[in-house]
């Protein structure tokens, strides 16, 4: 039986197609059977970030429409095997799937692979009700700004007003030497803000936007370093004890979150 | 005197705890909107405690979450603000 999780941020651009994308990959390179599921109708990037755009023939509100079968409209990508995409269609409306349907979908999909990673859109209305219907577990993404970390207080609010508990978090874009010269809020700062657990952290990392140029996601490029935080996310969430990566933040704090974490449970 | 001590601390600040003040203020009254049900809650509570002291005006009593102006007079913070109309005292008061 798989699992399902939502991938979601409240505030757009702050890098949930790209986690999607790169976990994903990430988990079909450990041998893992995984769908990655956009979800954000009208506004389809997904497909983009994998490099898989010029592939998609079904999609997702086809397959819930019954136009074609589940099967045909799931792209399997050649380059990793067991990694498949079910692209969100670009002229629809994002009313044109309810999070019943999605729920339905997510129970068909978890019979036969292991992760459903879903891309939520940016917002709190419709097409964030469809993404977080079928979801298991959700993974908050934020960076270091006020605006993205107000949305992703408001987003684990609603998370746990829909019954998905405790919802994991992880922080994009740090960069180190601000933060380390106080001008950046550090991944303690937002925890204790946020109050919940850390799943990751990505340093700001140029090599994602190369990496997305080419269609070809980070996680794969061994001198990335947000390639490696990726891995280190996706071994996180096959249940490795993976420690934080060391971002030149002072010593003091990285033992502080090494501690506040707590991987031994996750 | 003190507030020239004060604002020469608040120069030295660095930004991402200005970031933070802000975000913890903001959340305060964005977590409060979010239920509805919860002022309801607080009001109740304070309802119980004040009716065993105080007869007051149940139906015009008006509680909310609103924004006034710091000790220092220099920002925002979130205040609850209360008005309760009272009847009478109750003996157990005097």
């Amino acid at each position: 039986m798989g699992e399902v999780i939502v991938i979601t941020s409240g505030k757009g651009g702050v890098g949930k197609t790209t986690t999607t994308a790169n976990l994903g990959t990430g988990l079909a390179v450990q041998g893992k059977k995984v769908v990655l599921i956009d979800t954000d109708i009208g506004l389809r990037n997904l497909d983009v970030v994998m490099g898989l755009e010029n592939r998609i023939v079904y999609d997702l509100v086809d397959v819930i429409e019954g136009t074609c079968r589940l099967k045909q409209a799931l792209i399997k990508d050649k380059r990793y095997e067991g990694l498949h995409l079910l692209p969100a269609p670009q002229t629809r409306d994002k009313n044109a799937v309810t999070p019943e349907q999605m729920l339905k979908l997510c129970d068909e999909l978890k019979e036969e692979f292991d992760y459903i990673l879903i891309d939520c859109p940016a917002g709190i209305e419709q097409g964030f009700k469809n993404a977080i219907a079928g979801a298991d577990k959700a993974f908050v993404i934020t960076t270091p700004e006020v605006s993205a970390v107000r949305d992703a207080d408001r987003i684990i609010g609603l998370l746990e007003a829909h019954e998905i508990r405790k919802p994991r978090l992880i922080v994009n874009r740090v960069r180190a030497d601000m933060v380390k010269r106080g001008d950046m809020m550090s991944i303690e700062d937002i925890i204790d803000i946020l109050a919940i657990d850390l799943i990751g952290v990505v340093p700001d990392d140029e090599n994602i936007i190369i990496s997305t140029n080419r269609g070809e996601p980070a996680v794969i490029d061994g001198k990335s370093m947000a390639g490696q935080a990726y891995r280190n996310i996706t071994n996180r969430l096959m249940g490795q004890d993976v420690p934080i990566m060391d971002l030149n933040v002072s010593e003091g704090l990285l033992s502080k979150m090494k501690k506040l974490l707590g991987f031994k449970t996750a | 005197m003190l507030d020239t001590i004060l604002s020469f601390f608040k120069k030295k600040e660095s930004s991402k705890d200005v970031a933070k003040e802000r975000l913890k203020l903001v959340l305060i009254h964005d977590r409060s909107n979010v239920s509805p049900q919860f002022l309801e809650m607080v009001k109740g509570e304070i309802i119980k405690v004040i009716q065993n002291y105080m007869e007051i005006d149940e139906e015009s009593l008006d509680i909310q979450l609103t924004k006034t102006n710091s000790e220092d007079g220099e920002r925002m913070v979130p205040a609850l603000v209360a008005n309760i109309p009272i009847k009478g005292m109750k003996n157990a008061g005097r």
